[in-house]
C-alpha cells in the first residue's frame, strides 16, 4: 500500500523499498506547531503556501487554552489561518486525528504527512499517514514536496477469535510486548487477516496509531467496504476501497493470535514493557485516564460505561475523561454513556490532548501511579518525574478506576469489541 | 561537493529507547532554549550540567523514539553535541535531525563497546568511527546522497532560503 501511495503522489509508475523519491503529499496536517512554521516561513521569505487547500489545521494540544502564552499562540494560529487562506481550519473540534477521520477530511491512498507522532492514525482508513517535525512541514508548506524513502512493509496478519473485555489496544500492545517498540523501524506496517477484516474504525485508529509506538512511518489496513461506509457516513462520496496490489512482496511478516489473549498493559516506563495485566494486578492506581488519540472514542466510552454501570468510581481514584473530539462527545451524551460515567464518579473535561502528553486537564503529582489508555508512558509523560503510567485499553482502566487498583478487567466486564 | 568532516569528542553513553519526551519534556517545550536547557534528557542530571561543546552521545537502539517534537534533536544541537552514534534511531527524530543539519549517524556495534568518557573521532563522510580509547574503528551507515546534500546545505531552511530568497540572516537577500 505504501508503495502505491508514494509511487502516485511521486508521479510515478511504480517504486520499490529503499528508493527516495519526492513526493506531494495530498493532505498536510498541523496543529499548534503552525505558529513555529510561520515563523520559519517569514525567515525563509516565503508568504505565500504552495497548497493551502491541502493545509488542516486543528488547535489541540493547548486547548482550553491552559495559559496566557498558550491564548496568545491561538490567536496568532488564528490569524495565520486567515491570512494563508486555508478554509480547512477546524478550530477546537478535538484531537487533529479524530477530527480529520470523523470528518472523512482523509481518504482512502491518500498521503497524509502531520505535525505529530501519531498521524499513522490515518492509516485506519487506508490513507499513509507520517508524523513529521516544524522544519519539514515548513518545507512542505512551502513547496508542497517531501522527501521519502520508500518504506519496506511488514504484514501483520491478525487471526484468531475474540475474548472477553479484549480490545485492539491490547493486540497493539501484545505486538510490541512480543516484537518490541521498533519491530517496524523505518518500515511501514499492513494490518490484514480476519480479525483486521471485522475490525471497526475505532479499533483500527486505535492499532494505526500504535504503529508509531512500533517505529513504523506509515501503519495501513486495507480500505474495505466498512472503511467505504464509515467514510460515506462522515459525508464523503466517491470513496472506493484500497489496498494493496495482489501479490504484494513483504519484508517480513508476523501473526498475532487474539485467541485466548489476556488483556495487556504497557507497564512504566516504556511503551514495550508489556505484560499481561493479570501480572501486575493489585498495583494501586490514583488516577485513571481514558483519553488521547489512542482510544477515546464512542466504542471506548461504551465500554467504559459497561464497565462502570451500577458501580463507582473507587474513593482514592480520579476518574479523568477527555474525549477525543467533540462529535464523540456529543455521541456519548446522546447515547447516555456520558451520564453513567458522571454518576459513577468520573470527570469529564473538554476534548484535546488534555494529560496525555503531559499539558493539562489532569497531570500527576510526585509518587502517583496512573492507569491510561493512552500511547507513551516514558519518564514523566503525565507529569512529575516521580509518576508511573500503566498503558491498558479503555476496559483496562475503567476496571482500575472502580477497583482502585489495576484488575482483570474480565471480573467486570465479558463483552469484546473485536 | 563540501565534506561533512570529522567530528572529535568526549562519549556520553546512554542505552536504549530514550524518548523524546526526556529530551524535550512538555512542561518547556514552549519556552526558550536557555529555559530548556536544564530538563534536557533530565533522567540523567548531570548530562545537562557538565556537557560541553564537542561532546558526542553514543546509544543503544531506537534513540529518539517517540514524540514528533524537534526540539529533542535541537535541545541536543543547541547544547553543542557534535554527533549522535546508535544502534538505530527513531524515524521522525532521525528525519527531524537531518532537517536541522545535526549529524546522526546508524552505527551497529556501537553500544556494547563504547563507555562513558572515551574519545571518539567520526568521520561523516567515510562514516568511521574510531574510538581512541580501544583503539577499534566501526563502520557506521553512510548518509545517502539525498541525506548529505540537506546536511551540508545546513539544513532545509537553507535549502528554502536559497530557493525562496529570504534574508540569508547577514541582511542580505538571496537571488531565487
Amino acid at each position: 500500500m505504501a508503495e502505491r501511495v508514494l509511487a502516485r503522489t511521486s508521479g510515478r509508475a511504480r517504486v520499490a523499498a529503499g528508493e527516495y523519491v519526492t513526493a506531494s503529499p495530498d493532505v498536510l496536517m498541523c496543529h499548534e506547531a503552525l505558529t513555529m512554521c510561520a515563523s520559519q516561513l517569514r525567515r525563509v521569505g516565503v508568504e505565500h503556501l504552495a497548497h493551502p487547500e491541502r493545509v488542516h489545521v486543528v488547535l489541540d494540544h493547548f486547548f482550553p487554552a491552559p495559559t496566557a502564552a498558550a491564548a496568545r499562540d491561538h490567536v496568532r494560529a488564528r490569524r495565520l489561518v486567515e491570512q494563508y487562506g486555508i478554509t480547512n481550519f477546524w478550530g477546537h473540534a478535538g484531537i487533529c486525528h479524530q477530527v480529520l477521520v470523523e470528518h472523512a477530511a482523509v481518504r482512502p491512498g491518500q498521503l497524509v504527512v502531520g505535525t505529530d507522532s501519531h498521524s499513522s492514525t490515518y492509516g485506519a482508513v487506508g490513507a499513509a499517514g507520517a508524523g513529521i517535525g516544524v522544519t519539514e512541514m515548513t518545507y512542505a508548506l512551502a513547496t508542497g514536496e517531501l522527501w521519502f524513502q520508500v518504506p519496506p512493509t511488514v504484514r501483520v496478519e491478525l487471526v484468531g477469535t475474540g475474548g472477553p473485555a479484549l480490545m485492539a489496544k491490547d493486540l497493539v500492545l501484545a505486538l510490541a510486548g512480543a516484537h518490541g517498540t521498533d519491530v517496524a523501524q523505518y518500515a511501514a506496517i499492513e494490518f490484514g487477516g480476519p480479525v483486521a477484516t471485522a475490525m471497526s474504525i475505532a479499533g483500527r485508529m486505535t492499532m494505526a496509531n500504535m504503529g508509531a509506538e512500533l517505529g513504523a512511518k506509515f501503519a495501513c489496513f486495507p480500505a474495505d467496504d466498512r472503511t467505504v461506509e464509515y467514510l460515506r457516513d462522515a459525508g464523503a462520496a466517491d470513496i472506493e476501497p484500497f489496498g494493496a496490489e495482489p501479490g504484494a512482496r513483504y519484508a517480513r511478516a508476523i501473526t498475532l493470535d487474539t485467541t485466548g489473549l489476556a488483556p495487556h498493559v504497557a507497564c512504566p516506563h516504556n511503551p514495550g514493557n508489556v505484560r499481561p495485566v493479570t501480572e501486575v494486578a493489585g498495583t494501586a492506581v490514583h488516577q485513571a485516564f481514558l483519553g488521547s488519540c489512542t482510544n477515546a472514542r464512542l466504542e471506548d466510552f461504551a465500554v467504559a460505561a459497561a464497565v462502570l454501570t451500577g458501580r463507582r468510581v473507587h474513593p482514592r481514584v480520579r476518574f479523568v475523561v477527555t474525549p477525543a473530539s467533540q462529535r464523540t462527545f456529543l455521541d456519548a451524551v446522546r447515547a447516555g454513556y456520558v451520564a453513567t460515567l458522571v454518576e459513577a464518579g468520573a470527570h469529564i473535561t473538554a476534548s484535546g490532548c488534555g494529560a496525555c502528553p503531559g499539558g493539562h486537564q489532569g497531570l500527576l503529582g510526585p509518587g502517583e501511579v496512573c492507569v491510561s489508555s493512552t500511547n507513551r508512558n516514558c519518564v514523566g509523560r503525565m507529569g512529575s518525574t516521580d509518576s508511573s503510567v500503566y498503558r491498558g485499553s479503555p476496559a483496562v482502566v475503567a476496571a482500575a478506576a472502580v477497583a482502585g487498583e489495576l484488575i482483570d478487567p474480565r471480573e467486570l466486564w465479558t463483552g469484546s469489541t473485536l | 561537493m563540501s565534506a561533512l568532516g570529522v567530528v572529535r569528542g568526549r562519549v556520553w553513553a546512554f542505552g536504549d529507547d530514550v524518548d523524546t519526551d526526556v529530551m524535550a519534556p512538555w512542561s518547556v517545550i514552549t519556552r526558550p532554549f536557555e529555559e530548556r536547557r536544564s530538563q534536557v534528557l533530565h533522567t540523567r542530571p548531570e548530562f545537562a550540567r557538565d556537557v560541553r561543546p564537542g561532546d558526542l552521545i553514543v546509544a543503544g537502539r531506537n534513540w529518539g523514539c517517540g514524540s514528533s517534537r524537534e526540539q529533542a534533536p535541537e535541545n541536543l544541537q543547541l547544547l553543542g553535541v557534535g554527533a549522535v552514534l546508535a544502534e538505530s534511531f527513531g524515524r521522525i527524530y532521525f528525519r527531524n535531525a537531518i532537517a536541522i543539519a545535526f549529524p546522526n549517524l546508524v552505527c551497529p556495534g556501537i553500544a556494547a563497546g563504547v563507555r562513558d568518557g572515551d574519545e571518539l573521532e567520526v568521520d561523516l563522510d567515510a562514516a568511521t568511527v574510531h574510538n581512541l580509547r580501544t583503539g577499534t574503528v566501526l563502520r557506521a551507515q553512510p548518509y545517502t546522497a539525498e541525506m548529505a546534500e540537506i546536511i551540508r546545505a545546513g539544513g532545509l531552511l537553507e535549502v528554502l532560503r536559497r530557493r525562496f530568497g529570504g534574508d540569508d540572516g547577514l541582511g542580505v537577500r538571496l537571488r531565487r
